[in-house]
């Protein structure tokens, strides 16, 4: 399982699965991106990439994720597909493809923010776990 | 979850005595399943932790809608000392003047319910909810003049007018805001949002006057008869709002690690009073704020529009409007003494009495104007501020109904179209974005509003002037 959601009373909480840091956040920005429409049914028909650094693992993922909902908010971009993801001192880099007519998909809702409530980055031999609650 | 040890101090009143790191009480107004209810979900031990701050004066407040939130519970409010405390992006929210306005009109409720649904039609394009995108395109100029500007920006460019303007808290400015503290990524996220609802609990709503309880002060705020119709907006500063406290959140971050590991929650950073970050998000904080009143004044304006399009000589006035996430530069009295804070109201309203200058002049001597929205399709209340509240809660009461059910436990619980017909049947039209948001926001998944307004009026935080009831929603 890529991601399950979980009961929070005023948002919804997620927890994503990997094998790696890499593959648990490429899964964290899958089940965020989800929330907002079904990614599964987004067409690659745009390519982009950023990359950021951060102090912590979790501000990492805060970062990581909000890009997301930047590139939502200013450019109508939805997440399709992670096609390359890079971690390492606290450094990501990533390349993946999506689409911004949003005219064509289902949108169910807004996501306002990321926020660290109950964010956890648990790391175990050959798995990881991330647990994330974005304010809507 | 550690259980929270809270004292009954009267009825509706309770406190968390001061205990550990915490520097004041923490007080809390609701019923005992209320307060129950806050236990159980982790508000309370929020509201400990508010207590925390430095600075931070007489005691920390949860109003009775509290809920669980990020650093501060949601209806927390606290009183940071100008000097010695700071600002914390925590205590305001991510929905930056996430607030209400309300209109009220000259029509009658039967006569808005024949043209119900072609008046719906128009109020959803002039509207935009969820994720429709705005009617008005503004360049990076204009959007940095709305940040400075405000709601005057709306009417300097033909949106509303200047009695609307007076009839809002800071007549829809407020003064510190600079935008050029706000960053290009905040601006690039709110410069098609411009005048759009947004989705989430927020909403447009057609009511109508059910009772009135004050006629003095129903009077004073043109509320003269039940069945007279009202329009109530909730939105706030959209993904502006939201990367503006995300932006700031995390500067702080960076610039206080000790903080950080002082405090028993890492989302309840601050800066600390007289550092250059606390006051740049003060003015960042103040543009965003801004942004959500020329929202709701556009807004406004082009529900009027809509409105005098169906009903020529109908009249349309601005009662009043609030914020209900914001932080202000307020003088309280403390230990008898007039005391400069960083007033932090999260999930609750400023309530002034009768007694200041600091509210549109013919509501001087009733009191302010307190709009709380039910969930929808309930009811929502107009209430009066009191001169009691400035000791009670420093001048704050209660926001809306406060959630008890996740959106995702409302999901497997409701169904967007089963609402719309029941709600039908109560005689209220809906029309949203998506059904899946109808279900979200289903009544069910919220407290009862009218216990949360009995509380304000019992404990007199805030008291009851009029009650709606919806006959039309947009749903966000």
């Amino acid at each position: 399982m890529k991601f399950e959601y979980f009961e929070h009373t005023a948002d919804v909480k997620f927890r994503s699965y990997g094998k790696d840091l890499q593959e648990a956040f490429a899964n964290a920005a899958y089940a965020l991106t989800n929330i907002i429409t079904d990614y599964e049914k987004v067409e690659k028909n745009i390519e982009k990439s950023f990359t950021i650094k951060a102090e912590d693992e979790k501000a990492l993922l805060y970062d990581f994720l909000e890009q997301f909902l930047i590139l939502f908010d200013s450019e109508n971009f939805v997440l399709k597909e992670i096609t390359e993801i890079k971690i390492e001192n606290l450094k990501l880099s990533v390349k993946f493809t999506g689409d911004n007519e949003l005219k064509k998909y289902d949108i169910h809702t807004h996501v306002k923010a990321i926020t660290y409530h109950e964010m956890e980055i648990i790391e175990e031999q050959g798995k990881v776990t991330i647990q994330a609650v974005p304010d809507i | 979850m550690e259980k929270i040890e809270v004292k009954k101090k009267t009825k509706y009143i309770w406190e968390i005595p001061k205990q550990g790191g915490m520097k004041v009480p923490c007080v809390i107004f609701g019923t005992d399943s209320m307060v129950k209810k806050m236990q159980e979900d982790g508000t309370l031990q929020q509201g400990k932790n508010m207590a925390h701050l430095p600075g931070i004066h007489k005691k920390a407040c949860i109003m009775p809608d509290g809920h669980r939130g990020y650093g501060f519970p949601i209806g927390g409010v606290a009183a940071l000392d100008f000097e010695k405390g700071g600002i914390s992006p925590g205590g305001i929210g991510y929905d930056i003047n996430c607030g209400v306005r309300l209109l009220r009109t000259n029509l009658n409720k039967d006569d808005v319910k024949e043209k119900i649904n072609e008046l719906l039609e128009k109020l959803f394009e002039a509207c935009p909810p969820g994720v429709g995108s705005s009617n008005i395109r503004v360049d990076n100029e204009q959007l940095k003049l709305i940040l400075n500007n405000g709601a005057k920006w709306a009417v300097d460019n033909g949106y509303g007018n200047k009695d609307d303007l007076v009839h809002c808290e800071e007549n829809g400015c407020m003064k510190q805001a600079d935008a050029n503290t706000v960053s290009e990524q905040a601006m690039k996220r709110g410069k098609k949002q411009v005048a759009t609802l947004g989705s989430g609990n927020h909403f447009l709503e057609l009511q109508y006057v059910d009772q009135i309880y004050d006629k003095e002060a129903a009077k004073a705020f043109g509320i003269t008869k039940k069945g007279q119709v009202t329009i109530m907006i909730h939105c706030g500063s959209r993904g502006l709002g939201h990367q503006v406290c995300s932006d700031y959140l995390r500067k702080m971050e960076k610039a206080y690690p000790d903080i950080i590991k002082s405090l028993p929650d890492r989302e309840l950073i601050y800066a600390p009073a007289g550092s250059e970050l606390a006051e740049q998000y003060l003015k960042a904080m103040a543009a965003a704020a801004n942004y959500a009143w020329c929202n709701r004044h556009i807004l406004g304006h082009q529900t009027r529009k809509a409105i005098l399009e169906t009903f020529k000589d109908a009249e349309v006035k601005t009662i009043y409007d609030v914020a209900h996430n914001i932080c202000k530069i307020e003088n309280h009295i403390i230990d008898n003494k007039k005391t400069k804070v960083y007033m932090h109201r999260k999930g609750a309203t400023r309530a002034f009495g009768p007694d200041s200058k600091d509210i549109p002049k013919d509501y001087q001597g009733i009191g302010q104007p307190i709009l709380i929205p039910g969930s929808m399709g309930t009811a929502s209340y107009l209430l009066k501020g009191t001169n009691e509240s400035e000791e009670l809660s420093f001048s704050s009461t209660a926001h809306g109904a406060g959630r008890v059910m996740s959106r995702h436990a409302a999901l497997k619980e409701f169904r967007g179209e089963a609402i719309a017909k029941e709600m039908h049947a109560k005689g209220i039209e809906v029309k949203g974005s998506s059904w899946k948001g109808i279900a979200e926001e289903a009544s069910g998944a919220y407290k009862d509003i009218d216990e949360v307004i009995e509380i304000s009026d019992k404990t007199g935080i805030g008291k009851k002037v009029a009650r709606l009831i919806p006959i039309g929603v947009i749903k966000g």
